[in-house]
């Protein structure tokens, strides 16, 4: 990540496709390690761990599109209602059968990805616009049957509270117990993302995106493929959602609404499509956003709207940082904040004789 | 039975003159698609634009309704213009996902701004036209539906006589068929585009004047673009006709659907049949009903 590649001589496909790319990388991962498992929760007061709680749920998410849009090239704006499928479930299970979090949240991951590989059907057929077509309906549907039908939804506005998951008797009910819970999954998510790329189904999702004929006539199954891509996906969204309704204490399935399907486009696309790292930035720099946007306007918005107005004016103007940074990012820079990455750091690679 | 069959009757009414309205702004959609290839997100975002910028000139005293329509129309075939210009043009010859994710990011700056430029609250848009049902037979019909499924007609026929027998029209539906071969004909390609998507704007601006009437303008009068799509992939996405019928069946589904279903689930079937049925038609037909087949076999 940070460091120089000089020296090293790849011999063996193995060594080429290894997790970690360089032996100094190993001390990468344990000096990041060091810092967000001890640092961090220690250094930080309790509202920006809340920041860092909702940047790691929105990794996981970020991760699962990226897999289904970047990696396999399909596209979905169903996946706020994949996060509320498996936010839902986990809450109903928890609830009703009173299970614990670890039995929970496979569960809604399963289940979304269930009816994420059922609403990806249609990539048989379809692909581009009429795929975000179908997922859009998808979305829909999912959310309209949530909402009426009492039996999923709870009844009362559509929420159900959820008590915090608790493992060993210690109930993860501060903002420093829940950050550990959510980068324990953060960190599972990333590895398991990594390792499915450079797995046999990552490289035939990779195929599949880049010439759907050609993998087909080397032997890959695209339709299977398809549909895995998205119950991979969708079970990375469901489990955003569990851990999002953990986080919260409620499952509502206003959290879960298309704006949300659009938010997390926003971060892969932002951050760079088909790339682990991409994701990462994407999903901090959508999080943090609405965060700076707000306090840009408590300082200076007062200026120009009156303070009832101020709330509407503050979400419209994130509504409208999110889309012109969307357009941004396509015509101008496609691969995203990671490209940028990768320049600035090829650029320091050989400074300062960059000749 | 002669009341049920008044209900029925009153429902099919009711559905057509929606499902025509429908097909007005499904017919901005179909223009974009069927010229340049690029899928329009932000159908709704046009509409609610419109019904903005139309409810914010009518507040203006003495304004009459005729200079209001005539502004709104010239802002919107500026907009559209500005548009392909700035976001389209850069997009052309990219990935299909790219376009539709750029409208998307569109809609949502749209609807952002629209919030800090107009504010949220409610806006009406007061035509001249009454609030008397008009009675036909044993059915009723709001005026406002009425004067909806009837500029949704006449824009059907204009578009039709422009696309059979003017040379720019004609000279469009090149560019739609094959663009190389068009640009060879010394047909400018680039302008077509931008034409497509002002006359768009100009379908848009009509459609937020009616539709803005009838429902008052803000922010939720965008919603009304996610109903383009079943309209669209049922008709077929480069058929004009196809917007019509497609309008009409999404209407017609739509109100039996609310009419006859509401009671057992308790209500917003409206919202839901629709998209079931166009899961359907996507799962079998996905180029619609009149829209051009195109084979690709994997």
């Amino acid at each position: 990540m940070f460091h120089r590649e000089s020296g090293v001589f790849k011999t063996t496909y193995a060594a080429d496709m290894a997790l970690y790319p360089l032996p100094i990388a190993k001390w990468t991962v344990a000096v990041l390690a060091v810092l967000f498992v001890v640092v961090v929760p220690l250094a930080f007061h309790e509202y920006y761990l809340s920041i860092l709680n909702l940047i790691f749920i929105a990794i996981v998410g970020a991760l699962g599109l990226n897999i289904l849009v970047g990696y396999t090239g399909q596209i979905s704006l169903g996946h706020g209602a994949f996060m509320s499928v498996g936010a839902y479930t986990a809450a109903n299970l928890a609830v009703r059968l009173d299970l614990p979090f670890w039995l929970t949240l496979p569960a809604g991951g399963l289940m979304a990805a269930a009816i994420g590989a059922l609403v990806g059907i249609p990539s048989l057929r379809i692909k581009g616009l009429y795929l975000a077509i179908a997922t859009l309906a998808g979305q829909l549907i999912i959310e309209w049957t949530i909402n009426h039908v009492p039996a999923i939804s709870g009844g009362a506005q559509a929420s159900i509270q959820v008590e915090r998951p608790s493992l060993f008797g210690i109930s993860f009910n501060t903002q420093t117990h829940l950050y550990y819970f959510l980068l324990f999954f953060a960190v599972l998510a990333i590895v398991a993302t990594l390792n499915l790329m450079r797995s046999r189904i990552g490289r035939a999702f990779i195929a599949v995106r880049d010439q759907d004929i050609a993998a087909e006539i080397i032997g890959i199954d695209i339709f299977r493929y398809k549909l895995l891509a998205f119950a991979i996906s969708s079970f990375y969204a469901g489990v955003c959602g569990v851990l999002y309704t953990y986080y919260l204490g409620i499952a509502n399935y206003e959290q879960f609404q298309l704006g949300v399907s659009i938010d997390y486009l926003a971060m892969i696309i932002i951050g760079g499509l088909g790339s682990v790292l991409g994701s990462i930035f994407g999903a901090v720099f959508v999080t943090l956003l609405p965060i700076v946007i707000r306090l840009l306007m408590e300082n200076i918005g007062s200026l120009f709207f009156s303070d009832q107005e101020l709330a509407s004016v503050v979400s419209g103007l994130r509504l409208a940082a999110f889309g012109g940074l969307i357009i941004f990012f396509l015509i101008v820079e496609p691969e995203g904040l990671n490209r940028l990455w990768r320049n600035i750091r090829s650029y320091f690679r050989v400074w300062p004789f960059s000749y | 039975m002669s009341e049920d069959l008044g209900f029925l009757l009153a429902l099919l009414l009711n559905g057509a003159s929606i499902g025509l309205m429908y097909s007005l702004i499904a017919l901005g959609f179909v223009l974009v698609y069927k010229a340049t290839d690029a899928i329009n997100f932000a159908q709704g975002e046009f509409v609610m634009i419109s019904g903005l910028v139309v409810a914010t000139m009518l507040s203006i005293d003495g304004m009459p309704l005729i200079g209001a329509v005539v502004a709104v129309i010239a802002v919107m075939i500026g907009f559209g213009f500005g548009l392909e210009k700035v976001v389209l043009r850069p997009l052309l010859g990219r990935p299909v996902v790219a376009v539709i994710m750029a409208t998307i990011g569109l809609a949502a700056v749209l609807r952002g701004l629209s919030t800090v430029i107009f504010g949220g609250e409610t806006r009406a848009v007061s035509l001249p036209i009454g609030d008397d049902p008009i009675n036909i037979g044993p059915a009723s019909l709001p005026p406002i539906q009425a004067l909806g499924a009837v500029v949704a007609v006449l824009f059907f026929v204009a578009f039709s006589w422009f696309f059979k027998k003017s040379r720019m029209g004609v000279a469009m539906r090149a560019v739609a068929d094959n663009q190389q071969v068009a640009q060879a004909m010394g047909i400018n390609v680039e302008r077509y585009f931008a034409l497509a998507w002002a006359m768009a704007g100009i379908v848009s601006a009509l459609g937020g004047i009616v539709w803005g009437s009838m429902l008052g303008v803000d922010v939720h009068l965008a919603l009304v673009g996610l109903k383009v799509f079943p309209v669209v992939i049922l008709g077929g996405l480069d058929s004009i006709g196809g917007a019509l019928v497609g309008g009409l069946i999404v209407g017609l589904v739509e109100s039996l659907a609310s009419g006859y279903l509401d009671p057992y689930v308790g209500g917003g079937t409206k919202d839901f049949a629709p998209y079931v049925l166009m899961i359907l038609v996507l799962m079998v037909r996905p180029y619609g009903i009149f829209g051009k087949r195109r084979i690709e076999r994997i």
